[in-house]
């Protein structure tokens, strides 16, 4: 691993840090970080794992807010941190923006205050983003001059992403920012969070424990447990690997990108263009020419020999076996190609011997449910 | 019923007593106060009972080796000496040194649990939007500490209104010059003159009680508006 060139993560995030909090006296078992992350420098890295895996910790690492860390940080060309060089630039040196969990606004100051305090120590020079731009972008207007302590969970968050985005940062990091809201909040705040790479060119690097948020959000991902790496790839990718940790979990599906293609106003449905296959999905009111990502769970898709007629499943596309993986004693997962993508299907071992399942061989997948994310 | 001058003088001197070394309190504490709040040092126990250490001690003991340090013949006092001046026990510089010792612990200790409630998250936040150390502690530990603040100078000014014991050891009763108030009631009622002892002894206790009063009271007022 050590010996890639360095030319070839000179343009990425490279993350390499060694963190060790001995075990204490008072049953605090002790914590240790041991990574090496070559990112992408553009798009939503996701970092994933259970509470206590060391994710929360690597953004603060990043950030240089944990002194004790030893290794490197760099941000394309630029070295944030570099233990053996002697380099470590405080976070205030660091061209970052950090959205903590529950926001960290500061409640002596109004959530115009806290927008500026962020904009003000942004040398002119390096301003990119214009507070205009981020009060119209994050529906900021009427929260201007109230105190941050009547905000409620989602307005504190986004005063926060907006203060973040304020310091025109090199990189955002966002520290489960919505794991401290309520479902229908966190619903409200995720669209604020999707059009992030696409306003604005920097790479943000994303903690969540929720799959949900991590397939909707992320374009690479980040698998962590216990303070190791476990994987790192492209989401669509990590989500069908066999291998990794993920789809050995209990709801393993695939994630696919899908255009709106229409909507069938009889049956209020809706009709999602994945590369040329139409799925239906129940009508969800999107505007037609709309991208989404959509998840197919494994246990939701059966497979059959034939495209099964008089059959309640509307969601039928041909596909071929690429391997299978026993899962649990009794069933196996199949990876399937749909001539674009991958699918994940989980059928019994009973199943796959009776259909002969076995990798080249043509099948079709019925898919009883496709959710939006 | 009007002051006697002599009293009057005694009453400015102990407001001016009281101004100075809360001013220099707050100046020598806050940085204290901030250290024992932030840092992991193995001293930080040790400097913690250091500084609260007057709460236990009678003055009399606070006073009597002051009065060795600052006296003519004690380490400070030679120092001063060295440099031209003259002792510094039984002189208003003295007392004011006596008194920021004496109040130290209540100035420090409000300020330092205001920093301690303010917490290193705020700090952190603010290191990440560009903000220096100097700048986060000026802009964001002083303005969340206010109330810290408010009742550390409360505090240190109406403590060192009432202080006698250190006075008397290293300021002894010189009028215009170390004679303050409480000193003043004291001789009165040597001097069996109640009704001189009762206008001065009345008055800082109301005075006393209301610069109280004023602290609790805006604490409350302000705690409602914050949570």
């Amino acid at each position: 691993m050590n010996s890639t060139p360095r030319s070839a993560s000179t343009f990425g995030l490279k993350i390499r840090q060694q963190l060790q909090r001995p075990a204490s006296r008072k049953g605090d078992p002790g914590f240790q970080l041991d990574v090496d992350l070559d990112l992408p420098r553009t798009g939503f890295t996701v970092l994933f794992g259970r509470s206590g895996c060391g994710k929360s910790t690597i953004l603060r690492c990043v950030a240089g807010l944990e002194k004790r860390s030893k290794g490197t940080v760099r941000m394309g060309e630029t070295v944030w941190q570099d233990s053996s060089a002697g380099i470590f630039l405080p976070p205030e040196q660091r061209a970052l923006g950090y959205v903590f969990q529950e926001g960290a606004l500061f409640p002596h100051l109004t959530v115009r205050g806290n927008l500026n305090f962020a904009f003000r120590r942004v040398p002119t020079i390096r301003r990119r983003i214009r507070q205009e731009e981020v009060i119209e972008l994050l529906e900021l207007t009427p929260l201007l001059e109230r105190a941050t302590a009547g905000l409620s969970g989602g307005e504190r968050q986004r005063v926060a992403l907006g203060r973040a985005l304020l310091t025109s940062p090199d990189l955002l990091l966002l520290d489960e920012p919505l794991a401290a809201l309520d479902r229908s909040t966190r619903r409200a705040i995720l669209p604020f969070l999707e059009q992030l790479p696409r306003r604005f060119p920097m790479p943000v690097l994303y903690v969540t424990h929720f799959l949900n948020e991590a397939a909707r959000l992320a374009d690479h991902l980040v698998l962590l447990d216990k303070g190791l790496e476990t994987g790192s790839g492209p989401l669509t990718t990590m989500l069908t690997d066999p291998s990794s940790s993920l789809t050995r979990e209990g709801d393993v599906g695939a994630v696919l990108v899908a255009e709106v293609a229409g909507h069938d106003d009889e049956f209020h449905l809706t009709r999602l263009n994945v590369s040329g296959n139409i799925l239906l999905s129940p009508d969800s009111g999107l505007t037609k020419g709309r991208m989404v990502r959509i998840r197919i769970l494994a246990r939701d898709v059966s497979l059959s020999l034939e495209a099964a007629e008089g059959s309640s499943i509307l969601n039928i596309l041909p596909v071929e076996v690429l391997d299978l993986t026993p899962r649990d004693p009794g069933r196996v997962l199949v990876r399937l190609n749909t001539g674009h993508e991958i699918l994940l299907a989980l059928v019994t071992k009973k199943s796959a011997t009776a259909l002969n399942l076995g990798p080249g061989r043509r099948v079709f997948a019925q898919i009883k449910s496709v959710a939006l994310l | 019923m009007i002051l006697h001058p002599d009293d009057a003088t005694a009453l400015v001197l102990t407001l001016k007593l009281a101004s100075l070394s809360t001013a220099v309190l707050l100046l020598l504490g806050t940085p204290l106060a901030w250290w024992l709040a932030m840092t992991r040092s193995r001293l930080r126990p040790v400097i913690d009972a250091l500084v609260s250490l007057p709460l236990v001690l009678p003055p009399t003991v606070l006073g009597f080796y002051l009065l060795l340090l600052l006296g003519s013949d004690g380490p400070l006092g030679r120092l001063m000496s060295v440099a031209g001046g003259s002792s510094l026990a039984f002189t208003f510089t003295g007392l004011v040194i006596g008194s920021v010792i004496y109040s130290l612990p209540f100035v420090v200790q409000p300020i330092r649990d205001a920093f301690l409630g303010v917490g290193r998250l705020p700090l952190e936040a603010a290191a990440t939007l560009g903000a220096s150390p100097g700048d986060r502690f000026f802009s964001v530990a002083v303005p969340l500490a206010r109330r810290g603040f408010l009742t550390a100078a409360t505090l240190g000014f109406a403590h060192t209104l009432g202080e006698f014991g250190v006075v008397l050891m290293i300021g002894g009763n010189i009028p215009g010059k170390t004679k303050v108030l409480s000193i003043a009631i004291f001789d009165h009622v040597e001097a069996m003159d109640y009704g001189r002892a009762h206008m001065l002894a009345g008055g800082l206790l109301c005075l006393s009680f209301f610069l109280l009063l004023a602290v609790y009271f805006l604490n409350r007022r302000d705690g409602r508006e914050d949570r």
